[in-house]
């Protein structure tokens, strides 16, 4: 898997300066590299670890498998940009899959299918009313996704700002507003301030649909699902699409690192350069402008342009010189809540693990299988969250990939990916130590073999991280996985800074392009297309 | 208008009912309000909870309805005299009280001087952002999408007045305006004394707890709603009666007929307008509008009826968010409480018992899941210190708003009512010992007993939650936002209405320009 970045890595001896400096190897860095390097600019991009894919990785930790050790869906990764890269063509496979199942304490469960009729039985058995208003519910969730994609793929205006840009801009959103119509505005404008919660009971009455539905409202974020604002955590969610088809959702062949190796390539195939092992320390600035950066260990490579990866925290308080800023900016970029609230086990399986719940060929099982048994489990998983410990019955997402694509594990085993919901950072009783990182992948495989007799004879390993170890080994801040939270006060105008919204930072020459900018989280690639358009706009003038 | 003998039948003597029937008769509508209990009052009344012992029936503080209103409906002249104003807040903890007096730059007292400092910055700027939203609470709510020139000016008023707050106000406006207090309070204070305090004023009323986006909004809300005079906390003469009898006033010297003990049943519609009223009695009243000052949701679906409404417009109401969260405790004390940290000296001010973020986070969680807070927040009052008039000589009153006692409670009230008195009880001796003792009645309204006592389905005493997805142009619910029903004739004007409820008065008046408009 490190071919693309050994080839990356004769780039490094391509001589002469950079035009373009791109911090960090993630998903958003290399398409924001991807973008400058076809409109004709020399980008080098530099990755501190070894290896390149940031949170979109798959790594071999145990012998024969391979993990998506972050994000582990394709869900959320814009078909603009697979296409406009060209993606397939450099070995980006998609597999989608179908389905799921939420699992029960009391042994009950709730599975989803694509086929709407057996979907539709399978809530009726929980709550005829629930199957009716499920295709309202579905109806009403791809309305808020039409009107929130077009807004993805462009840059936020600054409300308080007269440039012709800006008006023009928000003139667009008004007309995009007001083209719903009277009452649908007024859905819309309700819609962003609900609670997911409260969102539900106005569809449904049984608790596991809720709970089920409810899952995707608190995934990476520091929300309960009575959180007024979870609503739209649920809508960034279900906004996923795989060649055009919302909610959907696929496995990218190899591990998620696949999708990072494909920009790689894609990113070679146009000129640009990837150098791995090559953590910046800092980035140059004079008199208000960037240089370029330095690297640990002093090597200095100077830049016209520098694009940070990072998330807006590391960029500005870590690397970059706080002198080098308007007081107000640094003190805004410390008011940025960025908070780790996820945890995520990678498990190697001797086999195929059993869970009664599920009959034996169900192609739920090769879906996403949700370990809740109501809103209140979650919530109260919150507030263990907010008391500084880890959920005592966490929210678990579980992924067994390897179901569909055998290349993640040697024939008969299997690969399973459990992400967590909550896990902070910071525990009340003083910081992570490997007895209490045990102890949290205790709680977390108790909980699946609650529902999978013999689970735990079956691990051959297991990798768990907490989010203070995705801050050391990604870089996150905190671990968060968006870069930040997905609350009003750091979406659109306002995501990361009032005032910055728009991929550029207090000093020229200096780009933000992580998902701590619009329109956020997820392996999107969106917040990198967006900067590298902004970038050669500004390049134009 | 119509051949019956009154142009507008107001339901409800609720100060919103009386302010519209007030606005109503003043410009020669010919109004007959209704009201089910003896005396006017609604939720803002006063009441003899004990023999001789007197206290604000539910709002207990007069500190939202705009200085104009008072002054256009000529409350001062109606007997309307104010015991005590400007009153200070005093967050007590233990051994320490911080008061927060409402002046326009607050000295806070034993607070860090890096607090003190903070604060006085911190309330400067959220004046300014509150006098920024003033207006648009006391607009009439504009439609969206439609081409009257009436709204869109509205739309482009609000728009203009936002803009004159400047860039570095609008931004931090934006920013805040869907967060939460908790991170707000956090980027600006060490103190959690302060902070739980602050923290309360954006909870009271609401369901929501400090880390729940959307409650600076409530507090922004609480800031706006009085202006210059929200900052002064008042205390009528005799209670919150006093006021309402001075409304009451105010509408019969304009001309309009006051009914009590004269509860309606249902709302007449003869060919898919309302025509007037049936009471509980079976007396049919007609008119050529009526007005409702009752919750939307008694209003649609128990005095209109679903039938008259689409299917959608009523899953909406049944959808509303009206559940209370709050009780009031009225307590006949045989002396003058001795609170510790005021070292015993006569609390001349409104106490807040909320020792910080975390006690009150803690004390939402307890809600959330139907249980009512282990350790309650409280708005602590001794009204007699300033009134002694509400209880015998030498005795006293105590008034109580107490957060969380949630409308849905796990095994119902009846038995815990108990249960949440004396815990409210022990939490009062800690602050004041020796209190318990004192006491000599005690009555505590739970959310339900609010419902049945006062008929606001839920107990809310904003009869629909107040949150950001219930208002304004939403408020009580899309296509009733302009006080207008989507039956003829049917109007509200009560705290479900937009801005929404605490004393204010804004939704009666909001509601009289909207039928005035209509009929000219």
């Amino acid at each position: 898997m490190f071919r693309a970045s050994k080839r990356a890595g004769r780039g490094q001896d391509g001589r002469g300066r950079p035009d373009a400096i791109v911090v960090g190897a993630g998903h958003n860095g290399l398409v924001a590299a991807c973008f400058l390097a076809r409109a004709g600019l020399e980008v080098q991009v530099l990755e501190r670890n070894a290896y390149i894919g940031g949170a979109a990785v798959s790594r071999r930790l145990y012998d024969g498998f391979t993990y998506s050790n972050c994000s582990y869906v394709c869900s959320l990764l814009r078909t603009e940009i697979i296409r406009a890269l060209d993606l397939p063509a450099h070995g980006l496979q998609i597999i989608p899959y179908e389905g799921g199942c939420t699992l029960m304490r009391n042994g009950g469960h709730l599975a989803l299918y694509d086929n709407h009729d057996a979907l539709r039985r399978e809530i009726a058995r929980h709550s005829q009313r629930d199957a009716e208003a499920y295709d309202r519910f579905a109806r009403d969730m791809l309305r808020h996704c039409r009107f929130i994609k077009p807004l993805l793929l462009r840059a936020p205006p600054d409300p308080t700002s007269f440039k012709p840009a800006d008006l023009r801009e928000l003139l667009y959103l008004g007309r995009h507003f007001g083209g719903l119509g009277e009452a649908q505005m007024y859905e819309t404008l309700r819609f962003w301030m609900l609670s997911c919660a409260d969102m539900l009971d106005e569809y449904f009455e049984s608790e596991i649909v809720k709970g089920h539905l409810a899952g995707s409202s608190i995934i990476g974020t520091a929300l309960g699902p009575r959180s007024p604002g979870s609503a739209y955590v649920l809508l960034h969610h279900y906004m996923g699409s795989i060649d055009g088809t919302v909610g959907a959702w696929g496995f990218a062949r190899g591990g998620m690192g696949a999708i990072t190796q494909a920009l790689a390539a894609a990113l070679m195939a146009s000129g640009g350069s990837i150098r791995c092992d090559a953590p910046v320390e800092r980035i140059l600035t004079r008199n208000g402008r960037a240089m370029g950066v330095v690297l640990e260990g002093g090597e200095e490579i100077p830049a016209k342009l520098v694009v940070s990866n990072m998330d807006v925290r590391r960029t500005f308080l870590k690397a970059v010189d706080p002198a080098e800023l308007p007081e107000e900016f640094v003190r805004r970029v410390r008011q940025f809540k960025i908070r780790g609230s996820s945890g995520k086990l990678n498990i190697a399986l001797d086999g195929l693990p059993r869970f009664p719940a599920i009959p034996a060929g169900s192609p739920c099982m090769r879906g996403d299988l949700h370990v809740t048994d109501s809103i209140e489990m979650l919530e109260r998983a919150y507030d263990d969250w907010k008391e500084g410990r880890w959920s005592q019955r966490p929210y678990l997402d579980i992924l067994i990939p390897t179901q569909i694509d055998p290349t993640m594990a040697p024939v008969g085993k299997h690969y399973m990916s459990v992400f967590v919901q909550y896990c902070p950072c910071a525990l009340a009783d003083g910081p992570w130590t490997d007895e209490k990182r045990a102890s949290f992948g205790r709680t977390v495989i108790d909980s699946i073999a609650e529902h999978s007799p013999g689970f735990r004879d079956l691990i051959l390993h297991a990798e768990i991280r907490t989010p203070a170890d995705i801050e050391r080994e990604v870089g996150l801040t905190e671990g968060n996985i968006f870069q930040g939270e997905l609350t009003f006060d750091q979406l659109l105008f306002n995501r990361p800074i009032p005032g910055y919204a728009q991929y550029r930072s207090p000093i020229r020459g200096l780009y933000l392009c992580g998902s701590s900018t619009h329109p956020g989280g997820g392996v999107m690639g969106a917040p990198g297309a967006n900067a590298a358009r902004t970038i050669l706009g500004d390049l134009r003038r | 208008m119509s051949g019956s003998r009154y142009d507008c039948i107001v339901i409800g003597a609720g100060h919103n009912g009386l302010t519209c029937a007030a606005y109503l008769a003043r410009s020669g509508r010919r109004v007959l309000v209704l009201e089910a209990a003896e005396q006017a009052g609604g939720a803002a009344g006063t009441r003899e909870f004990a023999p001789g012992f007197r206290a604000s029936s539910c709002a207990h503080l007069l500190h939202l309805m705009p200085g104009w209103l008072l002054e256009e409906l000529r409350l001062a002249r109606h007997g309307l005299k104010m015991a005590a104003e400007r009153m200070p807040t005093i967050a007590l903890s233990g051994t320490t009280a911080l008061r927060i007096p409402m002046d326009r730059d607050p000295a806070v007292q034993n607070l860090a001087a890096t607090d003190a400092q903070a604060f006085r910055e911190y309330t400067a700027r959220m004046r300014r952002l509150a006098a920024a939203l003033r207006p648009l609470l006391e607009t009439v709510p504009p439609r969206l999408g439609s081409r009257a020139w009436r709204d869109r000016l509205t739309l482009l008023g609000l728009g203009a007045k936002l803009r004159l707050l400047g860039r570095a106000d609008l931004r931090e406006l934006l920013r805040i305006a869907g967060m939460c207090v908790h991170d707000l309070l956090d980027e600006h204070f060490e103190s959690p004394l302060l902070k739980g305090a602050l923290a309360f004023d954006a909870v009271l009323g609401t369901n929501l707890g400090p880390r729940s986006p959307g409650s600076v909004f409530t507090l922004l809300y609480r800031l706006a709603a009085g202006g210059e005079a929200a900052a002064s906390l008042a205390q009528p003469d005799g209670g919150l009666g006093a006021l309402t009898e001075a409304l009451a006033q105010a509408a019969a010297s304009a001309g309009a007929e006051l009914r009590f003990s004269a509860a309606v049943a249902r709302v007449i519609v003869t060919d898919d307008s309302a025509a007037g009223v049936v009471l509980e009695s079976g007396e049919r009243l007609e008119a050529g509008c009526v007005v409702s000052s009752a919750d939307p949701r008694t209003t649609f679906l128990r005095l209109l009826g679903a039938e008259h409404l689409d299917a959608g417009f009523v899953r909406r109401v049944a959808h509303l968010r009206t559940m209370g969260m709050t009780a009031k405790l009225h307590l006949a004390l045989e002396r003058m409480p001795q609170f510790t940290a005021l070292a015993d000296a006569a609390p001349e001010g409104r106490l807040v018992l909320a020792p910080s973020l975390a006690a009150v986070e803690r004390a939402f969680n307890d809600a959330k899941y139907g249980k009512f807070s282990a350790a309650p927040l409280l708005e602590v009052l001794v009204p007699t210190t300033v009134d002694p008039g509400l209880a015998p000589p030498g005795r006293h009153v105590l008034s109580a708003v107490v957060q969380y006692a949630p409308y849905r409670i796990a095994g119902g009230w009846e038995g815990q009512r108990e249960q949440f008195l004396d815990t409210i009880l022990q939490t009062l001796e800690a602050h004041a010992p020796g209190l318990r003792d004192s006491v000599r009645a005690a009555e505590l309204l739970t959310p339900q007993d609010i419902e049945t006592q006062f008929r606001i389905s839920g107990g809310n005493w904003h009869h629909v939650e107040l949150a950001l997805d219930q208002f304004f142009m939403v408020r009580p619910l899309a296509g009733a936002a302009q006080y207008r029903a989507p039956v003829r004739g049917l109007f509200l004007c009560g705290a479900g209405c937009h801005p929404g409820g605490g004393v204010m008065g804004v939704a009666g008046r909001n509601a009289a320009r909207q039928i005035l408009a209509q009929a000219a």
